[in-house]
């Protein structure tokens, strides 16, 4: 054995030629056409839709949506699916309400707490029974919508918080302009983002849902990563679910249908694989305020047309999809 | 270690009779129940009020279970309802059949929508129909203008209230379908290539299959379904009411589905299991209102039955 | 006298009525390589997973450093001190180099979060002790096998360990590669590691081991220091046959006469090309013949087989059969034209392990069983049963779940489901992976015979003598490319591996393909 020659990883032909750029145009997709369409808005509508009230509603409305992506991006990324974060969020807002009886630390506590423990039961039937997260959280999403119907006495009763409670007086505060969600929902993205770029959990989010297999004789604890996914996520709905009780002051169970197939939408806009393993929470949000720009300038337009935002939406959602994979697919290659 | 060996074997037997059988134990369970004490439950009034609504659940989730069987979902064949339910009053004008027909063919093409996208541009079932979901419900109240229409046409009429020997018209629809769909599931060639598709789309493909072109047909016959159940249901209510049509019937079609022994993996497909599982998840609202229990309470309850059904349904995928 | 670093005392396994392994000792010295050798289906990978914990002896105990233990899975076996590297990378392809060495350990900064420019660096560290000078921010999956192999060693070589256990670790290797694998083993062995080295390959029992065990039927049947025993020996004891009889029928049940055959080929493909892994291919097979593909894993032997059974498609080139060229290639226009094919991997891409035994084998050929889109039960039965008497499949009744199949009766049933489609050429690659010592036998002789009865083969195999013996001409393949042609008694194990070696030294001398000088000759 003489010298140990040198093991080059550059012969072209033993390797996938990549241009080796850092930037990926799958993933920078969502901010360019977010960018357009800002720019394109901006000239068709002018001032009813630039001006920073209309922002600062988009803002608003994306927020909720934003804390529910980033519990999604976190779950899909770790290669699983939340169908319950809609009627998590429902579930929240109502016993926000029911709670604020007995002040402002019950009126937060009691929902997020319960919202903890249904991302528990879902992460303990996916990580440890491994039943499907599609059917699990579906069921997570059946049985929390009952709850909340079941404590809104079947709607008939609808709790209100009072408007002196500090609950209702900082979730409707406005700092710096913009509302008290979007500071929150900003916050836990960036948390999320620190979280996920920067700590061993968030390493391990990605390699589980890269190839669980491989994570798991690699010696990353698999289990315990996709049970917290699921945690976080339903808690994230939680808070989603207390700040729309704190901004309408009322807890009504029939809130949030469709919102977790809005935040699986935003996700894969922006550029998370639904197969998990690749993704960014900066493309969430690109994702989260391209849909509801769309929204918004579609409601621009007029309310005849408040129907064709749906068809726009969905059609929307299915071209966006169909590009990211074409261009995923030639990047793969 | 023989010993250990004989309860392995025990459990698996009895994990496996509850894989197959599950869902009839628990229907006939209900039955029983309500037969002792639930007041006027035995009258056929009755019965045929439970089948009659859950007729478009049913017909609805007949089509799901062939598209899960190839390991895809349809999320969008409530939206398929409301598009179907809205071009009946506007074609209705041409005859009732007419009608229908227009109506019918826009499943079709819905579902060669979801279809190409899975098949041909690759896209995962659950985005591609989640899009559809969300386009075609706005498209169906485009083309109503948001408002229900109310429908006097005795054939509709006739079709959703009427019964022949005895037999409401829409239960003898879902019979029928549920008969075909049974015997193309266990005698024909496209029952076997989509069984095959769903179990391991990649060795069809290596056999030749036409895998493409079966799931392009899957998702047309779950649109047409869905599209059918759409009429029956505007039948029933003598209105077309695009804004609440079929909503939310993917989940209860979905649910019936996993109930009734189909798994989402793909492989294998129960057409009587898919309709006992929506007869008993109809039974449990039934139940429930009918012993003045919360209606929510019908929800929990659906809820913890689909975590059991398929908990009891992992085990065979890991044998 | 030290103590063994793993000693595997009589330890017995059972699956569902199959005896993997019975009462097999083993005894893993520290500082010695021990190999481990046996034919597919021996128990070399049960043997593994018991040491690691991924199954539990039915009998039988494992000690490690002298304690009996009871690991509860691979993890629990790492955190301990045993590596394991597996045949197949088992990384995360969508991670970046730097990412897959470090998952789990990154080292963080003071604030307690990931520091990247100290894991880049560490990265680059690492992988230049090993010889590879990669951008390690760059995704795992992009590189070649054999890189992503050196990795996973370089990873599982990072831990504390005090065993190592290498899986056929040089089987998507180069030679230069496998040059530095034998430096990290004697890197190991210097530090008094004890290594498990399993293989088919006997050149490498005898050029890193000191001690081997030879496994067959789930038995030891050998056990010994390496000096004291030869190759001939070692093959005999693996089949259980004896030594002058495989020194004059060779090691498998093909037999040895070669067919040369002229005329129009049957299948033909010229020019497949598909950057970056087919260059360029062309492959003829004629009726009776039993053409060869050669090289190492990752080479583009499965490639061309997909590309010529229409299953991916091509940038450039074509395929003909019967001297017709098709337009529209596919699995589906392939089996219409007589050409059947069997994958690599049976269990994601050949049988669909749910359905039975007899859906599984009509597959292919439903349209021939229809009539006006109806299958006729009666036709299918026929072909069933008669597929199953002449490949001779074992099974309870052929409504059974292919799934609890053994693995030579699954290769049987794919088998049984392209020649019920009485296929003109057939493209077999890797037929007899996974397969035991009994079905491989009557699987190599099912193909001798259908080569006699007119049928061309086109045999792809990462067990040399299967080529060696079967094949009457040998391609070998290259990164993609087809860099020699071996024809009658040229056929040799030597011939095949120093075309491929000569083909990478070649490409190493070209300034046009590496970024590094040329090394000094390594195969020395």
């Amino acid at each position: 054995m003489t010298t140990t020659p040198e093991v080059v990883a550059a012969p072209a032909r033993r390797h996938l030629t990549t241009r080796g750029r850092r930037w990926r145009p799958d993933r920078a997709g969502a901010p360019i056409v977010l960018a357009l369409v800002l720019i394109g808005g901006t000239l068709v509508f002018g001032d009813s839709f630039a001006s920073a009230q209309n922002f600062g509603n988009i803002a608003l409305d994306s927020s909720y949506l934003l804390l529910i992506a980033t519990g999604m991006t976190l779950v899909i990324l770790s290669g699983g699916i939340d169908l319950s974060v809609g009627s998590l969020l429902a579930l929240a807002g109502v016993l926000t309400a029911y709670g604020a009886r007995w002040g402002s630390i019950a009126a937060v506590v009691l929902p997020l707490l319960v919202c903890a423990a249904f991302g528990l039961a879902n992460g303990l039937l996916i990580a440890r029974a491994r039943i499907a997260p599609f059917i699990v959280t579906l069921a997570a999403l059946l049985f929390a919508r009952g709850l909340a119907f079941a404590v809104a006495d079947e709607g008939n009763t609808v709790y209100i918080i009072p408007a002196d409670l500090t609950l209702t007086r900082l979730g409707q505060a406005r700092w710096l302009g913009l509302h008290a969600p979007v500071w929150l929902a900003l916050l836990a993205f960036a948390v999320g983002v620190v979280i996920l770029n920067r700590t061993r959990f968030g390493q391990a989010v990605f390699a589980v849902g890269d190839n669980q297999e491989a994570a798991e004789l690699m010696g990353l604890p698999v289990a315990r990563v996709r049970l917290l996914v699921y945690v976080a996520s339903a808690v994230l709905a939680g808070v989603a679910g207390v700040l729309v009780a704190a901004q309408t002051q009322s807890g009504l169970p029939t809130i949030g249908e469709g919102r977790e197939l809005e935040a699986i939408a935003a996700v894969v806009i922006g550029g998370t694989l639904l197969s998990g393993g690749a993704g960014s929470l900066s493309g969430t949000l690109a994702g989260v305020l391209l849909l509801k720009v769309i929204q918004n300038l579609i409601n621009q337009v007029g309310t005849l047309t408040a129907y064709y935002q749906q068809v726009v939406s969905g059609t929307f959602l299915i071209v966006v999809v169909l590009i990211q994979s074409r261009l995923a697919r030639r990047r793969l290659r | 270690m023989l010993d250990t060996l004989r309860r392995r074997r025990d459990r698996a037997d009895v994990l496996r009779f509850l894989q197959v059988g599950g869902v009839y134990v628990a229907t006939a369970l209900i039955l029983a129940f309500n037969l002792f004490f639930t007041p006027n439950f035995a009258t056929l009034a009755n019965l045929r009020l439970q089948l009659v609504q859950v007729a478009p659940v049913a017909i609805v989730a007949i089509g799901m279970a062939l598209v899960i069987a190839t390991e895809g979902i349809d999320l969008s064949v409530g939206s398929t309802m409301a598009i179907s339910a809205a071009l009946l009053p506007l074609y209705i004008g041409y005859g009732v059949w007419p009608a229908i027909a227009v109506a019918l063919v826009a499943g079709v093409a819905v579902g060669a929508v979801n279809g190409s996208l899975v098949a041909f541009a690759g896209m995962q079932p659950i985005i591609a129909t989640l899009g559809v979901l969300v386009a075609g419900r706005g498209l169906a109240l485009v083309f109503a203008n948001g408002r229900l229409t109310e429908l006097f046409d005795p054939t509709l009429d006739a079709l959703g209230n009427e019964s022949v020997l005895g037999v409401p018209i829409s239960v003898l629809l879902v019979v029928t379908v549920a008969a075909i769909a049974g015997v193309v599931v266990r005698r024909a060639a496209f029952g076997r290539q989509l069984v095959a598709v769903g179990g391991n789309r990649a060795a069809a493909n290596l056999a030749g299959l036409p895998v493409k072109r079966t799931l392009v047909a899957v998702y047309v016959v779950s649109g047409v379904l869905a599209a059918a159940a759409g009429v029956l249901s505007t039948a029933r209510q003598g209105a077309s009411d695009p804004s609440f049509v079929g909503l939310l019937i993917e989940l209860s079609a979905i649910t019936a589905v996993v109930v009734g022994g189909t798994p989402l993996s793909g492989g294998r497909v129960r057409i009587l299991g898919t309709l006992t599982g929506a007869l008993l998840m109809q039974l449990i609202t039934a139940t429930v209102i009918q012993q003045n229990l919360p209606d929510s309470t019908a929800r929990m309850i659906q809820a913890a039955i689909i975590v059991a059904a398929v908990y009891v349904q992992r085990g065979r995928s890991r044998a | 006298m030290t103590t063994p670093a793993i000693d595997v005392r009589s330890v017995s396994k059972h699956f569902a009525g199959v005896r993997a392994l019975d009462s097999v000792s083993l005894e893993l010295n520290p500082g010695e390589v021990h190999a481990l050798v046996g034919e597919n289906g021996a128990g070399k990978s049960t043997l593994i997973k018991l040491i690691t914990g991924v199954y539990r002896p039915d009998a039988g105990e494992v000690r490690y450093l002298g304690e009996p233990v009871a690991f509860g899975g691979p993890r629990d076996a790492q955190a301990a001190g045993i590596s394991t590297i597996y045949q197949e990378v088992n990384l995360v392809p969508l991670r970046s180099v730097a990412s897959n060495l470090f998952l789990g350990r990154e080292p963080k900064n003071r604030l307690g979060l990931i520091d990247y420019r100290r894991m880049h660096r560490a990265a680059r560290e690492t992988l230049s002790r090993y010889g590879i000078s990669v951008d390690v921010r760059r995704r795992l999956g992009e590189l070649g096998l054999g890189v992503q192999q050196m990795i996973a060693v370089a990873r599982a070589l990072s831990t504390e360990a005090r065993v190592v256990i290498m899986d056929e670790p040089t089987s998507s290797l180069e030679p230069r590669e496998v040059d530095l694998l034998a430096g990290v083993v004697d890197m190991l062995r210097r530090q008094r590691v004890a290594v498990l080295y399993v293989t088919h390959k006997l050149d490498e029992v005898f050029r890193f081991c000191e001690r081997v065990t030879v496994l067959r039927d789930g038995r030891r049947a050998h056990t010994g220091a390496v000096a004291g025993t030869t190759r001939l020996r070692l093959v005999a004891t693996m089949l259980g046959r004896d030594i002058d009889d495989v020194r004059e029928h060779g090691a498998t049940t093909f037999t040895d006469e070669h067919r040369s055959v002229a005329g129009e080929p049957m299948l033909r493909a010229v020019g497949l090309s598909r950057r970056p892994q087919l260059d360029d291919v062309t492959v003829e097979v004629h009726a009776g013949e039993v053409v060869g593909l050669a090289g190492l894993l990752g080479s583009g032997r499965t490639e061309t087989a997909k590309a010529m059974f229409g299953a991916d498609p091509v940038d450039s080139g074509s395929v003909s059969v019967g001297g017709r060229t098709r337009r529209r290639w596919s699995p589906a226009v392939a089996i219409r034209n007589g050409v059947g094919m069997i994958p690599e991997d049976r269990k994601a891409e050949g049988v669909i392990a749910d359905l039975s035994v007899r859906d599984n084998i009509v597959l292919a050929a439903l349209p021939r069983l229809t009539t006006a889109g109806f299958l006729s039960e009666r036709r299918q039965s026929d072909l069933v049963d008669t597929f199953v008497r002449r490949l001779r499949i074992k099974v309870a009744n052929t409504d059974q779940k292919v799934r609890e199949l053994s693995g030579g009766n699954q290769q049987k049933v794919l088998l049984a489901r392209m020649l019920c489609l009485h296929p003109k050429v057939l493209i077999l690659d890797e037929p007899t992976r996974g397969v035991d010592v009994g079905a491989k036998s009557e699987i190599q002789s099912l193909i001798d015979e259908l080569a006699e009865q007119g049928l061309g083969v086109l045999l792809i195999s990462s067990e040399l003598e299967e080529v060696v013996e079967g094949a009457d001409r040998v391609l070998v393949l290259r990164d993609g490319a087809v860099v020699g042609t071996l024809r009658g008694d040229d056929v040799s194990e030597e011939r095949i591996m120093r075309a491929i070696a000569v083909a990478s030294d070649e490409a190493a001398a070209d300034p046009s393909t590496t970024d590094a000088p040329a090394p000094e000759d390594a195969d020395a």
